[in-house]
């Protein structure tokens, strides 16, 4: 059993390691290094390779990259080239507080729903309910979030005639319910793209264990269906259902850079498109490696999850 | 076939006559015809449609995509009427018009994309199945680090590095979804080459192009086709919201996604939503009626396959 978690693990880490090399090459092969970003039109060639000494650029690549990593993993992300003198570490910790909280929110709220439609769904298919959910995720499925987020709009502001189409406001000093009524149209739009995907592998993992042999001798028993459901089939689809939902908490993670853009509200998505349009690339290095590293660990829980229900990958052969 | 009735004619009794349908013998290529759902003719309905769009759309639209064709009555976001049928836009362009020049780019650049990427992921996929051990583990392993990076994210990282342009979006849309058809055609490669069909086609001495069109590619074909059509959906939904995000086509070209981002203000100052919508409707009809089509398919095909995929 241990084995294979630290296996699962250690490969989890070195997929970050690897991400983190690529995004480091990736940003390296912008045009002009932070040196002469930093000085610009003042820069004469002494003071460039006085600055470039200061910040490691003249030391090889591989010893810039082990530096970089070096300090990323101590917290030092080091300072913006857009932004005057600003630490990342400040730019980041300005804006977060949007982003955590409408992903967290999009969790507690989508997950639990979508999860419940799921399994009514596998415990009737093939019936009216069970058809308009599956063509309703399937359309929602394939369709962009702003599509999504045009007829939330559409519904909710023009149509119910409650609130506005771009998030405004401060969040400080708010409750639960008043953060959720500040970013109903995110949290809502969010929810239904998650939805979709989460309904259907709900259902989907859910029948899978409804048709091996020991829920057929439960039905044959003369068990009630809802009872087969819930008391049955449910416990050892759990392991199934956290994958499903670590998988689609994970697509959240990029799913909230259209969103924010979206609605206008800032968060650290908006912030990586200011840092792609600046070029400023230590704020996309640290941003990048943040998203990535979530994307990650998402995956890792979903793959844990997997193993640790099923005795029969706890031990491959 | 031809095997099969000599055999008849002589009361050889084969393993299978040619009442019984090769459904039931295992590892059977599917046979039978294969037959849309209405959800699935709608589908492909409304992708032919877009499709005639994208090709002959820059020749039918009544004006040029930068064209400001009413310049008597000029205002931003004007409502639908006669001449301009899905109104203007926030600089008082023809919405009709850059939607059908949007859709040549938005598809093309898209479908440029998957192209490329099945180009990589077939080639490597289908060679490491064939080569050594070493060269399979370094490009499974690579390719599960590309996987591990969110796809919006890698975009932004190289459109950073490299400044957007049509050919940077088409060949990093290709580069972003060769790893999923890495892995695909890869297991393809892996399971059906060692199945006892394909053995036994061997063994009868069949030449390379029979067994890769007559035993593998109809074993093949479902998986790939729909695996096609879902990447294309998500190359689209890709280039559209790096579009969106400002950092795919650029001002002043018509591009589905930017039109989106172009027309936003329309939506927060309570103006006409059309500028919006319509943009957006076109992505999302073509995407869901490609699903549509893939969810057919992927129901015919089923099986044993598509499970393990």
């Amino acid at each position: 059993m241990f084995p294979i978690l630290i296996k699962k693990i250690g490969a989890g880490l070195l997929t970050t390691l690897g991400v983190s090399i690529v995004i480091f090459i990736g940003t390296n092969l912008l045009p002009g290094d932070a040196a002469q970003i930093r000085l610009g039109q003042a820069s004469t060639e002494d003071s460039l390779k006085a600055l470039r000494e200061e910040l490691g650029l003249n030391l090889p690549l591989y010893q810039q990259y082990f530096r970089w990593l070096f300090n990323f993993v101590q917290g030092d992300f080091g300072t913006s080239l857009a932004s005057g003198n600003v630490t990342i570490a400040q730019l980041i910790s300005d804006r977060y507080e949007n982003t955590l909280i409408v992903s967290s929110l999009t969790a507690m709220i989508g997950v639990p729903i979508s999860v419940g439609l799921g399994i009514i769904a596998a415990m009737f298919p093939g019936t009216l309910y069970d058809r308009i959910l599956t063509l309703g995720s399937v359309t929602l499925v394939a369709a962009p979030e702003f599509f999504t987020a045009t007829l939330m709009v559409l519904f909710v502001v023009f149509f119910l005639g409650i609130g506005n189409a771009v998030v405004v406001g401060s969040i400080e000093d708010k409750n639960l319910v008043e953060l959720i009524t500040h970013f109903i149209l995110p949290i809502t739009t969010l929810c239904l793209v998650i939805a979709a995907q989460l309904i259907r592998m709900t259902r989907a993992a859910v029948l899978n264990v409804m048709s091996s042999p020991y829920i057929e001798m439960a039905i044959l028993k003369g068990i009630p269906r809802r009872r087969v459901v819930m008391r049955h089939a449910l416990l050892n689809a759990i392991g199934p259902i956290v994958n499903v939902i670590a998988i689609n908490l994970a697509y959240v993670v990029t799913g909230v850079i259209v969103i924010e853009v979206y609605f206008g509200y800032s968060g650290l998505a908006t912030l990586i498109v200011q840092g792609v349009q600046t070029r400023d690339y230590i704020l996309i290095q640290t941003l990048g490696m943040i998203f990535c590293a979530t994307y990650v660990i998402l995956m890792l829980i979903a793959d844990l999850s997997s193993i640790l229900s099923n005795p029969r990958l706890r031990h491959p052969k | 076939m031809s095997k099969l009735k000599k055999n008849e004619d002589e009361h050889y009794v084969a393993p299978f006559s040619a009442e019984v349908s090769f459904d039931e013998l295992q590892d059977a290529p599917p046979s039978g015809k294969f037959r849309l759902s209405i959800t699935g003719k709608i589908g492909v309905v409304v992708m032919v449609f877009w499709m005639f769009v994208a090709l002959f759309g820059q020749f039918l639209a009544p004006f040029e995509e930068n064209d400001l064709p009413f310049p008597d009555d000029y205002s931003e976001f004007q409502k639908p009427r006669p001449g301009a049928w899905l109104g203007t836009d926030v600089d008082d362009r023809d919405i009709l018009s850059r939607v059908m020049y949007g859709a040549g780019r938005t598809i093309g650049i898209s479908l440029a994309g998957v192209i490329i990427a099945y180009i990589i992921g077939v080639t490597l996929g289908i060679g490491s199945s064939i080569a050594g051990a070493r060269i399979d583990l370094a490009l499974t392993q690579f390719f599960n680090i590309m996987l591990a990076i969110p796809t919006i994210m890698f975009g932004l990282v190289v459109v950073a590095a490299l400044g957007s342009s049509i050919p940077v979006l088409i060949i990093t849309a290709g580069a972003i979804f060769s790893p999923v058809v890495f892995r695909l055609s890869r297991a393809l490669g892996m399971e059906i080459m060692v199945m006892d069909f394909v053995e036994a086609a061997k063994v009868r001495g069949e030449g390379y192009r029979w067994i890769i069109f007559k035993e593998i590619w109809p074993n093949a074909a479902m998986p790939l086709i729909s695996d096609f059509g879902l990447r294309f959906i998500y190359v689209i939904l890709f280039v559209s919201s790096l579009s969106f995000l400002g950092l795919g086509v650029q001002p002043p070209m018509a591009d589905w996604g930017s039109m989106v981002r172009e027309n936003l203000g329309a939506l927060q100052y309570g103006e006409s939503v059309v500028p919006i919508l319509a943009p957006a409707i076109a992505i999302a009809s073509l995407t869901v009626g490609i699903n549509l089509i893939v969810d057919d398919i992927s129901a015919h095909a089923g099986g044993k396959l598509s499970g393990r995929l």
